[in-house]
């Protein structure tokens, strides 16, 4: 036993040499350290079986005390929690799926005001295209029928200036022959002539 | 501790009755006192921990919860759905021997990880229950797991030993694992102090030369935190390995 300690002693010295190379009065130290037996196996000692009959008493209590009070109570906070951090969870779902319906029905919502917006724009562009094309009909036939009656008046005042054309054609080419003959033409041949030349130029 | 030229690095381990006479007529050494301290320690830090009981957790609450699901996930991981019903008894042992663990790096401090008397007892009680949950759920097809599956017959006289040694040896291994990691960095943390105390004693130089020991002492400080998280982890797992064996059908 005495041998046993010491060259465990030994071991541990040469062990830590490495560790120290640094202090020679280790060296000469070890060899002197004292070859006692270890204490741990001196079963002859009342205290060293002592402390076993105690350490079994005190891990027995100290197990029923934390297998029956300790350990349950961290449990319980950490089901706790769990079931906090679930029941958050599940809040927070329920919430998600009532804000997605609300996106929906918001989604839905404007689709339906597009549509109606739409109509109404395309309505009031269909009013105005019509009105335009009623106002535009309404005023072509109002054009055509000034055009129409212009065109009256002008064949009118056509038909006026040509009569006195052939009244003050008779009277000239009676003039001119009576300059130029000096004799005087019957009015009814002077007409006939004139109405033949007149016909020949399409007047 | 450090005395002259010799180092007493194995006396930090020694028993002392505490709180007088009652302490030696009851045996109560400061290996329980430590026990007590860790076991409060833990309590205090869950009950403390939960007590706001915010569905948004402080930082020691949240704390307290990461221990808890680090257990529970352990356990249920690695044995299982049955797994829920022994995650009190991992959590248990993997918080009394990390507190000890720790309490231990604690100055005028005690360690009751570094007994081998303690580690064993903890050993044991995770075997025996092993082997109570296994004849529980398998009955006596328990027994048939001394023999793997697909040997042929006449290597038995020579697998069912080795098999038995092997299952018998866990609760030696589980003990001594944790127990020689703690003694181990004990022992260090002892004999870099007591270098520095001695080199101290060699006046100008030493006292420069002293330095060297603290320095690594706080290293070895770090590395004590992180065997003590470990072997805590090691000690666990391997429990929750052992009873996933034991559940499985």
């Amino acid at each position: 036993m005495a041998r046993s300690a010491a060259s465990s002693i030994r071991r541990v010295a040469s062990l830590a040499t490495p560790l120290a190379l640094a202090l020679p009065v280790m060296v000469m130290a070890a060899p002197g350290a004292r070859a006692a037996g270890m204490p741990q196996l001196d079963f002859a000692n009342p205290y060293v079986i002592g402390q076993v009959i105690w350490g079994a008493v005190i891990f027995l209590v100290l197990y029923v005390l934390l297998s029956r009070s300790a350990l349950p109570k961290v449990e319980a906070v950490l089901t706790s929690r769990r079931q906090t951090i679930d029941n958050d969870l599940d809040i927070a779902r329920r919430a998600k799926a009532e804000a997605d319906g609300a996106v929906d029905e918001l989604h839905q919502a404007r689709r339906t005001a597009m549509a109606e917006a739409q109509a109404n724009v395309d309505k009031v562009i269909e009013d105005a295209r019509l009105s335009a094309l009623r106002q535009t009909q309404e005023m072509n036939a109002r054009l055509a029928v000034e055009i129409h009656e212009a065109e009256a008046r002008v064949a009118a005042a056509r038909k006026a200036a040509l009569g006195s054309l052939r009244q003050i054609a008779d009277e000239t080419a009676q003039a001119l022959v009576r300059q130029v003959t000096g004799a005087s033409v019957p009015a009814d041949v002077v007409a006939r002539t004139v109405d033949h030349a007149a016909t020949a130029r399409g007047l | 501790m450090a005395a002259g030229s010799t180092i007493d690095a194995l006396g930090q381990f020694e028993l002392h009755p505490v709180l007088g006479g009652l302490g030696e007529a009851l045996r109560f050494s400061q290996s329980p006192l430590m026990m007590i301290v860790a076991s409060v320690a833990v309590l205090a830090f869950l009950y403390v921990g939960m007590r706001p009981k915010a569905v948004v957790p402080g930082r020691l609450q949240a704390a307290a919860e990461i221990c808890y699901d680090f257990i529970h996930n352990m356990a249920v991981d690695t044995i299982g759905p049955e797994g829920r019903a022994f995650f009190p008894f991992v959590f248990t042992l993997f918080f009394f021997i990390l507190a000890g663990n720790y309490l231990g790096l604690l100055p005028f401090s005690f360690a009751f990880t570094s007994h081998v008397a303690v580690t064993v007892a903890l050993a044991l009680m995770v075997f025996v229950l092993s082997v109570i949950v296994s004849l529980k759920v398998q009955g006596a097809k328990f027994f048939a797991h001394f023999m793997p599956a697909g040997a042929p017959m006449a290597l038995a006289p020579l697998l069912v030993p080795i098999e038995i040694l092997s299952f018998l040896s866990r609760p030696v291994s589980l003990s001594i694992r944790l127990f020689a990691n703690m003694v181990a960095g004990h022992v260090m943390l002892e004999m870099f102090a007591a270098f520095t105390i001695m080199l101290a004693g060699l006046g100008l130089i030493g006292d420069a030369l002293a330095v060297g020991p603290v320095v690594i002492n706080v290293a070895l400080m770090a590395l004590e935190l992180l065997v003590g998280a470990l072997q805590a982890y090691v000690f666990a797992i391997l429990t929750c390995i052992y009873l996933r064996e034991a559940v499985a059908h």
